[in-house]
């Protein structure tokens, strides 16, 4: 490649990977292609990034230029703040529940899929895979304000679908319970409605990674005795593991987060503060009380919550054996 | 990241289809597989009927019973949602902010990742490493400054102001899976394009744009699905009535009347916002499907 010479004018291809003559060409396709998009990102994504960890150290109210700088007194304030505590749990409990809860649901429904067939002659998956495929994908693609909306009218108490299925089951004593409003069980619904909306989303990644392993490999393991769900723990699991781990990392930032579908099933934090999560908090406390370096300081704990855990999730899956050979 | 686009998923497990003689243990398998799947099903489409159904009934029989059925099939709610509840000017809005940060994203990322996936220069390491942080870092992070950003160039509650957020926003993801497409196009394409004269601009968008077609695809139909579905961002940045997108739209029609909601029209209003994507993804299902894996295998 490098003795192909061009037969005059313009740039000798062998020039690519050495260093070049700087024409008009090259400098306002560089400037353009990197610098245009580049300064866009800059400014509206880094730089906010970077301001909000200078302004969680004032005390900076907003709409003036005063901006005192406090130090660490936000972070103080924000771990004496009862309610703010209770909204830092309530996100660690989604980020600990959640990916958990979506990753093993979807798992198991994409290895259902997938070797749910026949166990002799060529491997294959369920008949009608392709159906449960395509519905399964459905509420991912619903606007999470919608997905919300929907099952806020689902567990109304009086004119919702839940109830109107138990009492028509005969649990008579459910006739009105407020599944959101009632601070025992507002969590668990929320959550419920947090992995509808993405197990779907995750079986079709894990039901991909799965068809991604050669049949060669399970028809070794079935030569070798090893039945379905041997195969299943055994085979699918340690071959699509990289995948588990963006999965589990990807479903945690979002529980982390989950402001679209806490804000919209309990505008408030429902009842007792018991749905509260942090994004809320720092929602409320920068475009309603106008606390904005308070609320920069939540971000930047919300941050360092979502780079702690996906840190511990990358940790624990290289102790437990995950390793770099086993690649796809 | 490797990619895997142009394999088919299906390629490799199933799909030949040679007679095997099905055992009792199998059915047993198939059985129960196909009922916890049917199950799962039911779990989401049951929500969803129900709320197409709803949107047919008026308020007061909503309020009867959450299964009987509407007496007049008729589309008031529709029209209802669609003018009272100026579900009409959100999604004009929401078309004309997705639409153009849509364009936009595709032909800056794609610049981007051609740039960064086939030129060596100092600091395309830091790029890289700074495009990894925009997609790792919360939102909620940048959230204040970004107001106040937009607030002092004057595009605060403005179309144009949730345009470029929406672009910078969904850079990075683009970015990131545009760029393992063009490291995986073969670099004599580009060569040849020079050889004939071609200059770096033309190379591109003549020759290098095009291969990359079924890559730019995937990425389009997830960034859609990202941008038509975003909440915050609007919420924060773009609080003029006028201006709102569909799903601040929808949000606030469910929350400003309290006990008043005309449910009958907030279901229509649901029924309006999904559709589109619904169809937009059962058109382009095969190829959402076939991409998902890629984006995920870093």
């Amino acid at each position: 490649m490098a003795t192909r010479v061009l037969p005059g004018g313009g740039v000798p291809a062998a020039a690519r990977r050495r260093r070049k003559k700087l024409t008009f060409d090259k400098v306002s396709f560089m400037a353009v292609f990197l610098g245009l998009p580049l300064v866009i990102y800059l400014v509206f994504v880094i730089s906010p990034f970077a301001q909000a960890v200078y302004y969680s150290m004032t005390s900076w109210g907003g709409y003036n230029n005063n901006m005192p700088f406090i130090g660490v007194a936000n972070y103080v304030k924000l771990f004496q703040d009862d309610i703010f505590m209770i909204s830092v749990r309530n996100s660690v409990i989604l980020a600990v529940f959640l990916p958990v809860i979506t990753v093993i649901l979807s798992l198991v429904l994409a290895t259902l899929v997938t070797i749910g067939g026949s166990s002799r002659g060529q491997i294959k998956g369920l008949r009608g895979a392709g159906f449960y495929r395509i519905i399964s994908f459905f509420p991912y693609v619903i606007p999470a304000v919608v997905i919300g909306l929907i099952w806020g009218q689902i567990y109304d108490p009086s004119s919702g679908l839940l109830n109107g299925v138990l009492t028509g089951m005969g649990f008579d004593g459910l006739k009105s319970y407020p599944w959101l409003g009632d601070s025992r069980t507002a969590m668990i619904a929320s959550m419920v409605v947090i992995v509808w909306g993405f197990v779907g989303f995750y079986m079709i990644l894990f039901i991909a990674a799965i068809k991604g392993i050669p049949a060669e490999t399970y028809e070794a393991a079935r030569i070798d005795g090893a039945g379905r769900f041997r195969t299943a723990i055994s085979i699918t699991i340690p071959l699509i593991r990289d995948n588990i781990q963006t999965a589990y990392i990807y479903m945690g930032i979002l529980a982390l987060d989950a402001f679209v579908y806490m804000s919209v099933l309990n505008s408030t934090g429902g009842p007792g503060n018991s749905t509260l999560v942090i994004s809320q908090k720092l929602f409320s406390t920068a475009f309603a009380k106008g606390q904005f370096g308070l609320a920069c300081a939540m971000g930047v704990v919300l941050a360092a919550l979502t780079l702690i855990f996906a840190g511990l999730v990358f940790m624990v899956n290289r102790l437990t054996g995950g390793s770099r050979e086993v690649n796809e | 990241m490797s990619l895997k686009l142009s394999k088919k998923p299906s390629d490799t497990l199933g799909h030949v289809n040679r007679k095997a003689q099905e055992t009792a243990g199998d059915k047993v398998v198939a059985g129960i597989s196909h009922t916890m799947l049917a199950l799962w099903s039911l779990m989401v489409l049951i929500p969803l009927a129900w709320t197409l159904l709803s949107s047919f009934k008026t308020t007061s029989e909503i309020f009867a019973s959450p299964f009987s059925l509407p007496k007049h099939w008729s589309f008031a709610n529709y029209v209802s949602a669609w003018n009272t509840a100026g579900i009409g000017n959100y999604f004009l809005n929401t078309v004309i902010v997705v639409g153009c940060a849509l364009v936009i994203v595709m032909v800056l990322g794609a610049m981007c990742a051609y740039v960064l996936a086939r030129y060596a220069f100092p600091g395309s390491r830091a790029v890289y490493y700074l495009m990894l942080a925009g997609l790792t870092f919360p939102i909620f992070l940048a959230i204040v400054p970004l107001f106040f950003i937009l607030k002092n160039i004057g595009l605060l509650n403005t179309l144009p102001g949730l345009i470029i957020v929406y672009v910078a926003f969904a850079l990075p993801f683009t970015v990131f899976f545009l760029f393992a497409f063009f490291k995986a196009l073969p670099s004599e394409i580009a060569e040849a394009a020079q050889i004939d004269g071609a200059g770096e601009w033309r190379t591109f968008f003549q020759v290098m744009l095009p291969m990359a077609k079924p890559g730019m695809a995937s990425v389009a139909i997830f960034n859609f699905l990202g941008l038509w579905n975003q909440y915050l961002i609007p919420v924060a940045i773009n609080t003029d009535p006028d201006k709102k997108v569909l799903s601040q739209g929808i949000a606030a029609f469910a929350g400003q009347q309290g006990y008043a909601v005309d449910f009958g029209s907030l279901f229509a209003a649901a029924v309006i916002v999904v559709v589109p994507v619904l169809v937009a993804y059962i058109l382009f299902q095969r190829q959402l499907q076939g991409s998902v894996s890629a984006g995920t295998m870093k």
